[in-house]
């Protein structure tokens, strides 16, 4: 049996075979998929959020640079943030020179991922549409399209006819705003959003990374103007690194270094329906009105819409947003008005300045930032990790991640992909 | 957040009247103010969990701004009062 | 026994039989069944299949929390996947299919799965199906998917209608069960303005199945009493089949009443489903309570059904669940199955109590098993018999039914709406929400409480309380204080020794060995172990599995259910259609249509229209003969610049400037001055957002001295007002300055071209000479002669003699036609934002295609409108940060192919000639571009780094998406006529 031991125990590796090995005992010889440490008293880095940033960047760190005294720090369970409630879509249709090798970095990351990983994550590319309905839009598009194409990712503009020959079920009849066509990028797709974090926290524990659950970070130690350390629910943890990974409290955490971020938190909400035999094979975004949606392996329609509009730390939404994403819903594909919804649930996101994120030092020097991932933050997971744990390890930021800096705002360097400015309500 | 809010001019009304611009708790600097604080009026925010004043936009009401001050977290509304009675403070 | 159904009893119309078919097959039911107690009345038993392992699987509850009997009703357009057939009401015609099976219900090849569910433990495909990697798309998930899944919706759309409403009340009862009749009743008689609602199609909620007599009446006559007087009671709204599916902040609560689900014949005057929104001061939660199954081996197998289900349809729909029925308890719900059971003759064999201690209080014929417990249930498609464990025996039973208690969970899914966590209470061995929160407070036995009586108590008590708090005096309870029954509860989370399955998520497959597995993986906690398992995650949310896996949860973890917790409750509380959430937003109606006042006008005129926003613009207008939309736009462009043209600018914000201080509020808003703006002048204004991009262009003009007349792009029209009331309320609140949205008050007609003032003249009393009104003359006029007052502007965005003319909305369309009757001898014709298109392309003026959110002024050379004497403006103190400044920023160049055979489109971007493509060597992109008849030629408008300064260097415009790669050079954005000699003609 294929095993590989990294801090004591052999780690069985999964696989078919190991799945039938334990099947024979009756699947009663798995082992945990990560260790419950204490923490320990120091660690060489600690990462604060032990969601799918926090986890990709310490599973890195260890994998990459070979850092690998390193505590991840969750206040809930693994993956009880934004990792594990949202519409798990995956794309690198970005428009803007910050942004899109950035989010490509992290499609070629996703590709190679679950066998990097040894995790099945189900990443399942199977096609992104963003529909337009007028000449601007498509206009817009052809830029993003041949901007995405630039760079060398997939991208291709759909008229109406192939658009609909794909998806016939849209409504191309009786639209209020009628479909155009469509840009598409066909490596998009989605993955199985829980599977992230605990694909992360396996590789990431068993190279000998601490993921510490239950351990919420109540206050920052500074020395000589240098971090020593954080207070947690389980006592002091002392660190030669800090490395904030808390989207959605991204500003809590800095509060306590007295540090004011660009950032505001906002409720988004996100739906699911019951299951249903497949129904809609690709991930398609409304042009129309802010709706998009894909099809769980289960059989859920997974989808959602826009931000609620107003800062909130309540991770639940207003019935007003609920309608309005069922109306572009229905706008967008007339069957689904008999096609029931199951649940409704919202994530706190880091609503930043101009709708892109930042991974960055921070004017304390052992101080790192990650945060502002406003909605888009799961399908950046891997690269996000990646450039992170560069920055950290090496103190300088990866290539691909450069643009994503704090001070952007002060000089004047914006990467406003959507042209609406410092007000995070319309990112 | 709440699904009525008490517009000091036409009562309680829907949420879905109104437009939220954000934090009021920012002052709009001299001219000359400098780079920095310029800075943290166009960029920065306290984004506080708890007690937090917002500009609001009685937008399908009597089209005034006001400032309605609201929990983060509970989403309770305490109070909402004209943006213009505050003074040139916004 | 053919029929299950008992020759009397049960609250239904038997003098109305209704025919449905299940598969296919005819059945028929009676009027007050549901399709489940139609389909068991029929002995039906199999008529689901499980998601995993395919199970048989039978109707297990009468509500909305079963897992199993999902079914699709309905065929075509209102085809419903997935719906639950225990609470959809039996209606002439009815049309119902199982689900998840293949080739039939009865005979499912997909069951091969439960051979090998040792491989197929939770969480499998994790470990699983990695290799090689292309394979997964391409081989296993196409086979998970056609696996998964439920029903199948249809892709027609929906024949039916929707509609929303707001309701406002004192008080709203969740529930019409005993706490919630006596709820209303109490608030009712106080005065206070009470809303009931109930899910079910009756109220009663379980008044409606049990039969022990409460006092002297029996549930069912004090269930008539009490509504009869609520019916009398014009304070009290009665609403039944509406599900209240949430809570949301400010007391609001989400319902969806079911109008027409449960009629054969629509009435298409009515909505099939109405959304509604209560407003309410306080609302009662009497939501009942769930009961819970027992988890042994085969607990799923047809035949086995929930205690209190199997009364609901011996006693509502006088179903007999079979000949000879075992009861598997560990509280009174079990003992109250048999009586009911023996009471209409049926045969019990034997009452299994897990409870060693349990009262014994049974007179029955049943035998009681006291400590006991149903090992395993025996059978495949249908139940044949039970295993009883008892002290170390082994005794099996025949029966063809089996109901169990497993005790009762409280359903306050609503109350944890919104943020609260419930706690466990050892006492009821359940977790129970806070009593009372925001005015919402829970009743009967969702507050745990659990004989009739004390739950009558209680909503009339927690009613009082609440209506008292709102001011209501002297409100009196409806039904008197008594203690509850404290019978003492030991749950029993699963049964230890099963050699068969033993299922806790039904409809998910997770049985026990899953959840143990789980906790050794380390997915113990509560939110870990239902995304790992997927318990919990099927279309009843857990309703009957969370807590037993909460349990089973706590015994592997070996601590306390209250140390597990719970999953979060959310919203909704049971599915709801995407329908009722639309409502009548949808298909056309999806958003509302505006249409200009020269609507009408520009329709007769054959134009073509096309969406801008929410508006409808005529687009061009094509002549008999032409046959492409280039041929009309070119002939318009060209007539335009050699003899005039109309054109409907309406759709262009209009806001009227009112204030002694306008001049200075106006110098704040816009980047250039317009404090000395003299009266009967416009001028061309940039109004730029506060971090130095420009936000939104248009001309203001001075009609008197504290009077301006603004004109924003359509598209921002709405943005600029709420901006410009911003900083006017909240910004600078001491300029004495107002604003009115007159978008919708003028109708606004552009006439363009050298002949334009010669036909204007004819209309307008005043002398429009050049020399009387000069280029930016904005005036009041009178037109026909004094008939008329109207604003004239003389303005230009097709570079031509040009102005524009605003009259009242309601004139629009006869100053139109005059205008066009006027100019038929000058060669006038109308001409759309197409043409307007180009001719703002070959000037080089830019709208919302350069204005695209990322441009400050400089950007698009209007550098030298941005004041550098004014103090202070919007926008002013960010234009000096270093990126804004940098020279390599895109700007804005005119762009023309090389050989003008050539063309090119807008998004294409621009390469320095011989460049690799990648994004480092993007030099820029093409934002506006056309067919210039006027040149011959494509041209474009781009915003290219330093572009100003590369006039004539040669490009490429790379457009890949399009295989099109165009040789073109970089020039100034000014096409046409760039010393303005027609402007000013």
């Amino acid at each position: 049996m294929m095993a590989i031991c990294f801090h004591g125990d052999p780690i069985m590796r999964y696989s078919a075979f190991s799945v039938f090995l334990n099947a024979l005992r009756g699947n009663r010889t798995w082992q945990p998929a990560w260790r419950s440490p204490v923490p320990k008293t120091h660690y060489d880095v600690i990462i604060i959020g032990g969601g799918g940033h926090g986890l990709a960047t310490a599973y890195y760190l260890a994998k990459e640079f070979g850092i690998t005294n390193v505590a991840v720090l969750e206040k809930g369970y693994v993956g009880s943030g934004n990792v594990g409630r949202n519409t798990t879509i995956i794309r690198s249709n970005y428009l803007l020179e910050g942004n899109n090798p950035f989010y490509e970095l992290s499609m070629k990351l996703w590709e190679g991922l679950e066998q990097d990983f040894n995790f099945n994550a189900m990443v399942s590319q199977r096609g992104v549409l963003n529909l337009y309905h007028s000449d601007a839009q498509r206009d817009a598009y052809t830029r993003r399209g041949n901007a995405m194409r630039l760079h060398g990712v997939d991208a291709d503009l759909l008229d109406r006819n192939t658009v609909r020959q794909m998806l016939p079920f849209l409504d191309f009849d009786n639209a209020r705003f009628p479909i155009q066509g469509a840009l598409m990028q066909k490596r998009g797709g989605t993955v199985r959003h829980d599977a992230v974090a605990w694909g992360y926290a396996r590789g990431a524990d068993m190279r000998g990374v601490d993921i510490i659950q239950n351990c919420e970070v109540t206050g920052i130690r500074r020395e000589n103007g240098r971090i020593s350390g954080v207070e947690t629910s389980q006592g002091f943890i002392g660190c030669g690194k800090l490395a904030m990974a808390a989207a959605g409290n991204s500003t809590t955490v800095a509060d306590m270094v007295d540090m004011k971020l660009p950032i505001e938190s906002h409720v988004l909400q996100a739906f699911v329906s019951e299951g249903l035999k497949p129904f809609i094979d690709n991930v398609v975004t409304f042009g129309a009105g802010h709706f998009y949606v894909s099809q769980s392996d289960k059989g859920g329609l997974v989808f959602g819409g826009d931000i609620d509009g107003y800062n909130s730390y309540a991770q639940r939404g207003n019935l007003a947003t609920v309608e309005h994403v069922a109306e572009a819903g229905v706008a967008m594909i007339p069957a689904l008005s008999r096609v029931r919804v199951l649940r409704s649930w919202g994530g706190i996101m880091d609503m930043s300045m101009d709708g892109s994120p930042i991974i960055d030092r921070t004017p304390i020097d052992n101080l790192y930032l990650n945060a502002g991932w406003c909605y888009g933050g799961f399908k950046a997971t891997p690269a996000s990790g990646f450039c992170y744990a560069h920055l950290i390890a090496k103190n300088e930021p990866h290539e691909t991640g450069r643009a994503f800096r704090l001070d952007r705002f002060a000089r004047g360097r914006m990467i406003d992909e959507k042209g609406v400015g410092a007000q995070p309500n319309l990112h | 957040m709440a699904s009525l809010i008490a517009c000091p001019h036409c009562g309680p009304r829907p949420k879905e009247e109104f437009t939220v611009r954000g934090d009021a708790g920012i002052t709009r600097p001299e001219p000359d103010a400098g780079a920095d604080a310029w800075h943290a009026y166009v960029y920065l925010r306290d984004n506080p969990r708890g007690r937090h004043r917002e500009h609001w936009h009685h937008t399908s009401g009597c089209r005034r701004w006001l400032i309605v001050e609201r929990d983060t977290v509970t989403h309770a509304i305490y109070s909402a009062v004209d943006a213009a009675a505050t003074g040139e403070t916004a | 026994m053919s029929s299950f159904r008992l020759p009397s009893g049960g609250r239904l119309d038997r003098s109305k039989p209704l025919d449905f078919t299940f598969d296919g097959k005819p059945m028929q039911g009676l009027a007050g069944d549901t399709v489940a107690s139609a389909l068991l009345a029929n002995g039906r038993q199999l008529v689901g299949r499980s998601f995993k392992y395919h199970r048989p699987r039978g109707i297990l509850t009468a509500g909305a929390a079963e897992p199993n009997a999902l079914l699709t009703i309905g065929d075509g357009g209102r085809t419903e996947p997935n719906t639950r057939a225990t609470v959809a009401e039996l209606y002439q015609g009815l049309i119902a299919k199982s689900q998840n099976r293949w080739p039939s219900i009865d005979f499912d090849l997909g069951a091969v799965n439960s051979l090998l569910a040792p491989f197929l433990g939770a969480g499998f495909y994790y470990k699983t199906f990695m290799w090689p990697a292309a394979f997964w798309e391409k081989v296993y998930e196409p086979i998970i998917r056609k696996a998964a899944g439920l029903g199948r919706a249809t892709y027609e759309a929906d024949p039916d209608s929707y509609e929303k409403c707001w309701a406002h009340c004192d008080l709203l009862v969740i529930g019409s069960g005993p706490a919630g009749l006596a709820a209303a009743l109490t608030a009712g008689r106080a005065g206070a303005r009470v809303i009931l609602a109930d899910e079910g199609f009756e109220f009663g909620g379980s008044l409606l199945s049990e039969t022990a007599p409460i006092a002297t009446q029996t549930p069912a006559e004090l269930l008539s009493r009490t509504l009869a007087e609520l019916e009398s009671l014009p304070n009290v709204r009665l609403l039944t089949r509406t599900t209240v599916f949430g809570w949301y902040d400010g007391n609001v609560f989400g319902g969806i009443e079911r109008v027409q689900k449960h009629v054969g014949t629509i009435d298409a005057n009515r909505p099939m489903e109405r959304l509604w929104r209560f407003a309410a001061k306080k609302a009662i939660l009497a939501s009942g309570a769930e009961e819970r199954p027992m988890v042994f081996g085969g607990n799923d197998i047809p035949g086995v059904m929930m205690s209190g289900a199997m009364r609901s349809y011996l006693n509502r729909q006088a179903v007999a669940p079979g000949r000879q029925t075992v009861i598997f308890t560990n509280g009174a719900s079990g003992y109250r199955t048999a009586a009911d059971l023996e009471a209409r003759g049926l045969d019990v064999a034997a009452i299994v109590d897990s409870r060693a201690d349990a009262p014994k209080t049974w007179d029955g014929k049943a035998r009681v098993i006291s400590g006991g417990v149903v090992m395993d249930a025996k059978g495949g498609k249908a139940l044949s018999g039970v295993t009883i464990a008892q002290a170390g025996t082994l005794e099996v039973i025949k029966a063809d039914a089996l109901a169990m208690s497993g005790g009762w969970s409280p359903i306050i899914h609503l109350a944890c709406h919104r943020g609260a966590r419930p706690a466990w209470s050892d006492a009821k061995s359940a977790f129970l929400a806070p009593e009372i929160q925001d005015g919402l407070s829970i009743a009967g036995s969702a507050a745990g409480l659990e004989t009739l009586e004390a739950c009558l108590a209680d909503g009339a008590e927690k009613a009082r309380r609440l209506v008292t708090d709102l001011g209501f005096a002297n409100a009196d309870r409806a039904f008197a204080a008594v203690a509850d029954r404290t019978e003492p509860v030991k749950p029993l989370w699963f049964v230890r020794g099963s050699k068969g399955k033993a299922f806790v998520d039904y409809q998910n497959d997770v049985h026990v060995r899953d959840l143990v597995s789980a906790v050794g993986e380390g997915y113990g906690h509560v939110e870990l172990a239902k995304r790992y398992t997927t318990n919990g995650m099927a279309t009843d949310q857990g309703k009957l599995s969370n807590m037993n896996a909460i349990g089973i949860l706590a015994e592997a973890r070996k601590v306390s259910p209250a140390a597990v917790g719970t999953t979060t409750f959310r919203p909704f509380y049971t599915p709801l259609s995407f329908g009722a959430l639309t409502g009548a937003s949808k298909g056309r109606h999806f958003q509302p249509v505006r249409k200009s006042p020269l609507h009408d006008w520009a329709k007769k005129n054959g134009a073509i229209f096309v969406e801008t926003g929410l508006w409808y613009r005529s687009s061009w207008f094509p002549k008999a003969g032409e046959t492409t939309w280039r041929e009309s736009v070119d002939r318009e462009v060209l007539n335009v610049r050699k003899n005039a043209g109309i054109c409907d600018v309406s759709t262009l914000g209009k806001i009227e400037i009112f204030g002694r201080d306008a001049a200075e509020f106006l110098n704040r808003v816009y980047c250039n001055a317009f404090l000395k703006l003299p009266v009967g002048k416009a001028r061309y204004g940039l109004m730029l957002r506060e971090d130095g991009v420009i936000y939104d262009d248009g001309t203001t003009s001075r009609l008197s001295e504290n009077h301006f007349f603004m004109t924003t792009t359509t598209a921002y029209a709405a943005g600029v007002m709420n901006h410009l009331e911003f900083c006017a309320q909240a910004l600078w609140p001491g300029l004495d300055v107002q604003f009115a949205s007159s978008t919708d008050q003028w109708a606004q007609i552009a006439v363009a071209g050298p002949k334009s003032r010669a036909i204007l003249q004819t209309i307008v009393d005043e002398d429009i000479s050049d020399a009387a009104f000069p280029f930016l003359g904005a005036r009041e006029v009178s037109l026909f002669g004094g008939r008329l007052s109207a604003r004239l502007f003389r303005i230009s965005f097709s570079g031509e003699l040009a102005y524009e003319l605003a009259v009242p909305a309601g004139y629009g369309e006869a100053v139109a036609d005059a205008i066009m009757d006027a100019g038929a001898e000058h060669g006038i014709c109308p001409y759309g934002v197409e043409a307007l298109g180009v001719m703002r392309i070959e000037k080089g003026h830019v709208t919302h295609s350069e204005i695209n959110g990322t441009v400050i002024p400089s950007d698009l050379g209007f550098a030298k409108m941005v004041s550098v004497t004014k103090p202070d403006f919007i926008g002013k103190a960010m234009l000096s940060r270093e990126g804004m400044l940098d020279p390599d920023r895109l700007s804005l160049v005119g762009v023309k192919p090389v050989d003008p055979k050539t063309t090119f489109k807008t998004g294409a971007h621009i390469l320095t000639e011989g460049a690799t493509p990648t994004l480092q060597n993007d030099q820029g992109y093409v934002s506006s571009s056309c067919y210039s008849p006027n040149l011959g030629s494509t041209i474009g408008l781009a915003l290219v780094r330093r572009g100003p300064q590369r006039y004539g260097e040669q490009v490429t415009v790379w457009n890949d998406l399009k295989n099109e790669y165009t040789k073109a050079v970089l020039c100034s954005p000014v096409f046409f006529d760039p010393e303005n000699g027609k402007l000013h003609g």
